[in-house]
């Protein structure tokens, strides 16, 4: 499912004296199965432009087209959108309300109508996906640690079969082993069912080892675009927009820089230590 | 100025008519001691222990077992609670809880206020504390048009003006950003040095620690690792067995230090990783 923005702007409380833009003239396509990480930092745009992509605010100027429609065109169903574009907010464990787990996860497709017996399916695979065992469906989501309601949390958007998944900080707030747990989780999603993952995140480090094309705003516009190695190599200019390039990235960079023969764009841990042990045994 | 003996605390869970449920031990036996004017980290995974344990330094919570002394008063003493909240002052996780007025001034003020200071006193420690954390600017702002990082940093200012030796920051920068992160560790990191205010940052992130003159590592309510940071960091697999890391930079050295390249354990910051390996290749060069 692909969704394309044609030349969108926000304004928020446009026509008043408070008017302030969210996104200036964003020209953006995402095509069907990508695997998008959207960075920037607090006030860049993110939000506004991922509240697009499901209806939930409408551009001021411009058009959204999901799957080659109008998603603002006359008798568009905004209901079956949400339910194709699927949207875990920050912290989504705050929205948990139910009295069990089970529940939780089955509001989603309650809400689309769906037999008793698909609702139960698709919750309980939902739970199995985000590895959320038998013994947990009937707690109350309140007695879960965070990472376990996190992960109850996606597995209630999971439940809708949405064809886009968008989730906006899946990771703030978690330890670095529930982060990778949680990240590690998105990833498997994204491989097994092949759906189109929107990752929306401070951290190019958490970004470089899991997506395949990364989107970067700044006030209110698309920067910079493209695969993480061709993003990164710009590292003074994210710095220069208050973002960092992955340690490992601005090594690799300033090495190259001193004139040592070793490439430029190393993005993962791995990668730098191969080019850097390499060259030290060349020149043993 | 802080110092903890056997510290244990048990939350217990009871059922409707009062019996006890279940009792989870969040903390277990801790024993810690911070001098004045250090600058301590708390570095734990969610579930540690280390919220609980903040918790106990201002005297929010009370130890099951053990004991919290704040500048020598135990925090059981209730007749000195007033004392030891003005000597130990605490900043949240969430900004947007902990500030209640409506304007940026009026809100640093409300502490120095309660204690009952004189109005233009309080006036100076407003101007010194904004000051201090770089805000003066805002002052007649409404706090909910700052930035995640400003907001903490008027909470911090509030804290000040009510001129505590301690200050506790309980994960100050989890909600935030990047750039609010480094806003607020800076702040913490000056009001240390230039004031001499002693510092306890309860903190997940690696990269913040760098810092601070000493690092507790606490895992299931203990303390398991105490150090200063470079200590603290060369023990990459142990802290993995934590749910925690270490800063990319130092597992790339510690990785490199596995393949048979000769560079320093707990390796900090990207420059001083680009001089120690620029320093193994030239040392190379040398031998050849």
């Amino acid at each position: 499912m692909s969704i394309i923005f044609d030349h969108v702007t926000h304004k928020y409380e446009a026509g008043t004296t408070m008017e302030k833009p969210a996104l200036k003239d964003i020209n953006l396509v995402i095509n069907d199965g990508e695997f998008i990480g959207l960075i920037g930092h607090t006030g860049s745009g993110k939000s506004t432009l991922i509240q697009h992509m499901n209806g939930l605010l409408k551009p001021t100027e411009g058009t959204v087209y999901v799957d080659g429609e109008d998603i603002c065109g006359k008798g568009y169903s905004l209901k079956s959108l949400r339910s194709r574009v699927g949207l875990v907010f920050q912290y989504p464990e705050h929205q948990l309300f139910e009295s069990s787990v089970l529940l939780d996860v089955e509001f989603g497709p309650k809400n689309m109508g769906l037999t008793q017996l698909e609702i139960q399916y698709r919750a309980f695979e939902a739970l199995k996906s985000v590895g959320i065992g038998d013994d947990l469906i009937d707690a109350s989501p309140f007695e879960l640690s965070g990472g376990q309601k996190r992960r109850v949390a996606i597995a209630g958007v999971l439940a809708m079969k949405p064809k886009v998944l968008i989730l906006d900080e899946p990771t703030a707030g978690l330890d670095p082993a529930g982060r990778d747990e949680i990240l590690g989780l998105i990833r498997r999603i994204h491989e097994e069912s092949g759906i189109t993952v929107i990752l929306v995140s401070h951290s190019m480090e958490d970004v470089a080892n899991y997506v395949d094309r990364i989107i970067v705003m700044n006030d209110a516009k698309v920067v910079l675009e493209g695969p993480p190695k061709t993003v990164f190599a710009n590292c003074d200019a994210l710095e220069s927009i208050g973002l960092s390039v992955p340690q490992v990235t601005r090594i690799s960079a300033d090495l190259k820089n001193l004139g040592l023969p070793v490439r430029p764009d190393s993005i993962t841990i791995e990668e730098a230590a191969d080019e850097l042990a390499a060259l030290y045994k060349r020149l043993h | 100025m802080i110092k903890t003996k056997d510290l244990s605390f048990d939350y217990i869970r009871r059922d409707e008519e009062g019996n006890v449920e279940s009792i989870t031990r969040a903390l277990d036996e801790v024993n810690i001691s911070v001098k004045p004017g250090d600058f301590v980290a708390v570095l734990g995974a969610n579930g540690s222990g280390k919220s609980t344990f903040a918790k106990h330094l201002d005297a929010i919570l009370m130890p099951t077992e053990g004991s919290v002394y704040v500048n020598g008063m135990p925090t059981t003493d209730e007749d000195k609670l007033l004392d030891i909240r003005r000597t130990a002052g605490m900043v949240f996780q969430n900004p947007d809880n902990q500030i209640i007025g409506t304007i940026v001034e009026d809100d640093v003020g409300f502490g120095p206020e309660n204690l009952g200071i004189p109005t233009e006193e309080i006036w100076e420690r407003v101007d010194k504390a904004l000051d201090r954390v770089g805000m003066t600017k805002y002052r007649c702002d409404s706090p909910n048009k700052l930035s995640g990082g400003q907001k903490q940093r008027v909470a911090i200012a509030g804290i000040m003006a009510m001129k505590p030796k301690c200050i506790i920051l309980d994960e100050p920068t989890a909600m935030l950003d990047p750039v609010g992160r480094r806003e607020v560790i800076k702040t913490a990191k000056e009001l240390n040095e230039k004031e001499g205010v002693t510092v306890i940052l309860i903190t997940h992130y690696m990269e913040e620690v760098i810092e601070a003159d000493r690092v507790i590592v606490m895992d299931a309510g203990k303390v398991v690792l105490e150090g200063t940071p470079r200590q603290i960091f060369s023990r990459v697999e142990q802290l993995k067995s934590f749910r925690l890391d270490v800063p990319q930079v130092t597992a790339l050295a510690f990785e490199l230090n596995k393949r048979g390249i000769p560079l320093p354990p707990g390796i900090l910051t990207v420059k001083e990783f680009e001089e120690e390996y620029i320093k193994a290749l030239s040392a190379l060069e040398g031998d050849a």
